[in-house]
């Protein structure tokens, strides 16, 4: 859509960075990084505290208590710091001393002293119940070519634990993710299309990784958006971790604000102030429905639960454009109580639910044609709680649109997770002394400030011929460096640049930690596709079982069989392929050459070159067709 | 004129204070507004701290005093004080069975004052009661606040005042009586009340927390709540200190006052039991004791807590002179040497030992090993040791020998005396046997 459309309807997104750095954790002197080999196991309960509650109601207690046991996986490279049995150490120099480099990279101005704080979090991620967190530089600036976009804040924070598995009663969470260092760098809400707001997003994790200090991977860095247009309200999508569905979250987000102010209208113009929200019991009339999910619940002792929604009617549905409304809307805030979903009267009849059911729902509600209402079937207390919140959303819809905060979900749309959260409870974490921010120190990071991206880009291409999409996805992935450093130990730029801008980040999407194989280790596998021990198409295959088996290339060489077909096993491999497929040859002809070479790498890929495959198979074939 | 004191007087001249919300302007011109926090510790001598509206606290260097102004004084009056709403106050509850709290301080009973930031001892020990309402379920506590003081400045005269006043407890009706406590010195007092009392009615469990219970993830919670149910439940008439078993909030130990030491600077489950198995866990409430224990008498509890607060106490080292102990050990009225391994010293304090000795100052030995007994018997300088006078004491830990003969001495003078209640095991601080 052209930018006009979103200017007309006064979009602001601004945009929140958590990346992690690679500098060693925060509080402690573990490296950053995570395992699956867990060696030890814990069981904690985390309770408010009296003394930020304010007030501790004695019901409300009992029932976060039962919430709010967790256990928690240790790995090798966890200590008693992140078990929370140790206190936090001085904060990482290394983590302070990149957060204020990119701080100058923004042009933020440092506060003088850093001072850590608490945020109370009790959902477990952290095992002492709050995140360390410090702000570090204010009123920076980033500068697009087209305009300035404002950074509020740059903060430094350690990341939480990884929530592993969820059983009701109990959450797991492994403790190697929490406490690496975290930069988080939030914007101005300065950008005005979907666009902007990747571009800005992409140029920021850009300068992140010009520093060099940065973890690499998934999950390395999070985005959380802060989306809103005219006459809608703030949303926050928090945690999107794909670059490319920016633009898509931002987009569908307007529609859904658009949307939802059109149905504030319309419920306006029909004159709908309110939301009664009486609720029948429909169990008995019911229990001979056709609808699944309504005989599961009656026959396990459930209940079925309407409300009327007086002129709701058609608001519920998708509108004219596809956009999902109210229904969906309404949806995800019954499944908060623990349902599966809810029906709305605009897709029924359906679903088992017969037209006379429907008859029946609106007699007892006592509603009619303009009016819509709600079912819900699952246990009396489950949809009792899950109607109170469609409800409860339902009468927002009267108002507008909520200040809420969404998870992105994978098609590009998003979904309720929470209300936005209030000010943050913050407290001085006591444990760790305040740093000073002296001259001295912004000298030296002065004198760390990195090659900028465009630069380095330009530098590639001259130096090494490299095109200007090669450079720049060198670029992009922070590879640049390490090519630099790879060249100059003697290996070929071509080899180089294959796997550092096309096999590294085919490992990364895979969920590989490329981090683990050093430069050394990489230069050494190279240095073996330039001697010929094995050829470049296995580089791949043998890079992903090293890091995931953690193998030498010896190891993963000998484990994977790649090691060389010599020229006599290639041609006794083609020979053999030949003679089966003589006749289809003398059929086909030339074209014979694509199929059997398919067959040929087939078997040979990794072991030998492509291109020796190749010449031998076209030989062959060739003298197969001049014997005829 | 320091940096610091020039902070101060630029903002007393200013008559701002801590909480008054302020606008401090950097050198490089920014404005920021936030509320003046107190001055911390280890801030630089220029810096204020200002809290902006985040909630984020920052430190902004003040070079000239009309960098900063007040916006608006700070509310008087008290800061908010949380409220706690339990059913507690409801008619029925006060026929539950009576506990006593004597709090002493420590991390336990320490909160952080979140307009301030600062670490303060001691709330009430109702409010700390009170902290961990499920406590009113089970039990009617009665609180009092002895002493708001970390551990590390308890002295002997806070072992008896403490020893008085929960032999009060218990004997106005209480089923046993909780006494938190800084767990640095924890094993200490529960020695002193285990020589102290006796005739104990009930037990009387020192409870500390290695996390502060101003934490969402503090230990004291379950603690407290485990040193409830052993008060109510176990028939145990022991002075003992609990604490977490592990890492876990599932388990806590239940340890022998005179046999316990903390072992780890940090962990939950610092505590251990020293030369033995521990007395016994509880476990969701419910408690296994071991079968070696003193159960409940009928009373009345009687109260004996003199110590002599003049016993001093050395671990032996490596070039540790006669002269340097001599010094040390001037004008102290018995000393207790934790020696090396199976208790030796350096044989030219032989007779430094034996000067004592004649002195009527007795000289105790324990070992510096974490475990096992002393046994100077099979060494010649062990043997020239207990010529000299040295009294051996087993398998006693240093700091309970330490205790023991603070509180022998506070009885007699009579270093014949002396050396033979020493030797007589009085709280089950000796063990005879230590099980492979």
């Amino acid at each position: 859509m052209a930018d006009d459309y979103y200017i007309s309807l006064g979009l602001m997104v601004g945009i929140e960075i958590h990346q992690q750095l690679s500098t060693g954790k925060l509080f402690c002197s573990c490296p950053c990084e995570l395992s699956e080999k867990v060696t030890k196991r814990f069981e904690r309960a985390l309770r408010p505290s009296v003394s930020e509650m304010g007030e501790i109601d004695r019901a409300a207690l009992e029932e976060a208590q039962k919430k709010l046991r967790f256990t928690y996986e240790a790995t090798e490279f966890d200590c008693l710091v992140e078990a929370d049995e140790e206190p936090p150490h001085s904060a990482s120099s290394k983590a302070i001393r990149t957060t204020l480099l990119l701080s100058k990279m923004v042009c933020a101005t440092p506060v003088d002293e850093i001072e850590f704080m608490r945020k109370i979090v009790i959902d477990g991620s952290n095992t002492s119940g709050f995140q360390r967190t410090a702000l570090v530089s204010m009123m920076g600036k980033l500068d697009m070519p087209w305009k300035c976009i404002g950074i509020d804040t740059i903060c430094l924070e350690e990341d939480a634990a990884r929530r592993i598995a969820e059983d009701g009663q109990s959450v797991v969470f492994r403790i190697d993710r929490l406490g690496i260092p975290l930069i988080e760098i939030a914007t101005a809400p300065d950008m005005r299309t979907p666009e902007e707001a990747r571009e800005v997003a992409e140029r920021i994790g850009t300068l992140l990784r010009a520093t060099r200090m940065v973890r690499r991977g998934i999950g390395s860095i999070r985005e959380d958006l802060n989306i809103s247009i005219s006459g809608g309200a703030r949303v926050e999508i928090k945690g999107v971790q794909e670059l490319d569905l920016i633009p898509e979250y931002v987009d569908n987000e307007v529609a859904r604000q658009n949307a939802l102010i059109a149905v504030r209208d319309e419920l306006a113009a029909r004159g709908i102030t309110d939301v009664p929200g009486q609720k029948v019991d429909l169990t008995g009339r019911m229990k001979n429905s056709g609808s699944k999910i309504i005989q599961k619940a009656v026959g396990s002792g459930g209940a079925v639960l309407a409300v009327g929604l007086p002129g709701f009617a058609g608001l519920m549905r998708p509108d004219s454009e596809g956009v999902k409304r109210l229904g969906r809307e309404m949806a995800f805030h019954a499944r908060v109580a623990g349902v599966g979903g809810l029906f709305h009267s605009d897709e029924l009849p359906d679903y088992g639910i017969t037209d006379e059911e429907v008859d029946m729902i609106r007699s007892v509600l006592g509603t009619g044609e303009n009016d819509g209402f709600i079912l819900v079937a699952d246990s009396m207390d489950k949809a009792t709680a899950a109607l109170e919140r469609a409800v409860a959303r339902a009468r927002q819809a009267v108002r507008g649109v909520p200040e809420e905060t969404r998870d992105p979900l994978p098609d590009g749309t998003s979904a309720y997770s929470r209300p936005l959260p209030g000010r943050a409870r913050m407290y001085p974490e006591t444990d760790v002394p305040p740093i000073t921010v002296t001259a001295q120190m912004m000298r030296e990071v002065e004198g760390m400030i990195p090659e900028l991206p465009e630069n380095i880009v330009a530098r590639l291409r001259k130096e090494h011929s490299l095109s200007k999409e090669q450079s720049e996805a060198l670029v992009k992935s922070g590879f640049d460096k390490l090519f630099d450093e790879m060249l100059s130990m003697g290996l070929s730029s071509k080899i180089v640049a294959r796997t550092l801008i096309n096999t590294m980040p085919e490992l990364e999407k895979e969920g590989l930690d490329v981090g683990v194989l050093g430069k050394d280790v990489l230069a050494d596998v190279l240095r073996r596709v330039d001697r010929g021990d094995f050829s470049k198409e296995g580089v791949p295959k043998l890079l992903a079982r090293m890091i995931e088996e953690r193998e030498s290339p010896e190891e993963a060489l000998a484990e994977l069989n790649l090691t060389g077909a010599s020229d006599i096993q290639v041609e006794a491999a083609i020979d053999r392929i030949i003679e089966e497929k003589r006749d289809f040859i003398l059929e086909r002809g030339d074209r014979a050459m694509a199929p059997l070479m398919g067959l040929a790498m087939k078997e040979l890929r990794g072991k030998a070159d492509g291109k020796l495959i190749n010449e031998v198979m076209s030989r062959k074939i060739n003298e197969i067709l001049r014997e005829k | 004129m320091s940096e610091k004191e020039f902070l101060a007087k630029a903002l007393e001249s200013k008559g701002l204070e801590p909480g008054d919300l302020v606008e401090v302007v950097s050198s490089d011109g920014r404005m920021l507004q936030g509320i003046l926090m107190p001055h911390h510790e280890f801030s630089g001598g220029d810096i204020v701290t200002i809290k902006l509206g985040s909630g984020y606290n920052v430190g902004m260097r003040l070079r000239d005093p009309d960098a900063i102004r007040l916006i608006m004084k700070a509310e008087t009056g008290k800061p908010l004080k949380a409220k706690i709403m339990t059913s507690s106050k409801a008619g029925g509850r006060s026929a539950l069975p009576k506990i006593s709290i004597v709090s002493t301080g420590g991390t336990i009973a320490s909160y952080v004052d979140y307009r301030t930031g600062a670490v303060k001892p001691a709330i009430t020990a109702d409010e700390l009661a009170r902290s961990v309402p499920e406590l009113a379920d089970i039990c009617t506590p009665k609180s009092e606040v002895l002493y708001s003081i970390l551990s590390e400045n308890m002295r002997p005269k806070n072992w008896s005042e403490l020893a008085e006043r929960i032999a009060d407890h218990l004997n106005s009706g209480s089923m046993g009586c909780i006494v938190p406590h800084g767990t640095d010195t924890m094993g200490y007092t529960g020695a002193a009340l285990a020589f102290s009392l006796s005739n104990l009615t009930g037990p009387v469990v020192l409870v500390g927390s290695q996390r502060s219970s101003d934490r969402p993830s503090s230990d004291s919670t379950l603690n407290l709540l485990s040193a409830a149910r052993v008060c109510l439940d176990a028939d145990l008439g022991e002075a003992v200190v609990l604490m977490h078993s592990g890492p876990d909030d599932e388990v806590c130990t239940i340890h022998r006052g005179t046999r316990v030491r903390k072992c780890h600077s940090s962990r939950r489950d610092a505590f251990e039991t020293i030369n033995g198995a521990p007395l016994g866990s509880v476990e969701g409430g419910r408690i296994l004791l071991s079968a070696d224990h003193e159960k409940r008498s009928n009373g009345k509890v009687l109260s004996d807590p003199r110590f002599d607060d003049n016993v001093a106490m050395l671990n032996f080292y490596p070039g540790l002179t006669a002269a340097k102990l001599r010094k040390y050990s001037d004008g102290a009225s018995g000393l207790v040497i934790a020696g090396t391994g199976l208790g030796h010293v350096h044989q030219e304090l032989i007779a430094e030992i034996a000067r004592l000795t004649a002195d009527d100052i007795p000289v105790c030995v324990t070992t510096q090993c974490i475990g096992g007994s002393v046994n100077l018997n099979v060494y010649s300088t062990g043997r020239d040791m207990l010529k000299a006078g040295a009294i051996q004491l087993g398998d006693m830990l240093s700091e309970t020998a330490f205790v023991k003969l603070s509180w022998v001495l506070g009885h007699t003078d009579d270093i014949g005396k002396c050396r033979e209640m020493m030797l007589l095991d009085m709280r089950r601080e000796m063990g005879l046997r230590r099980p492979l």
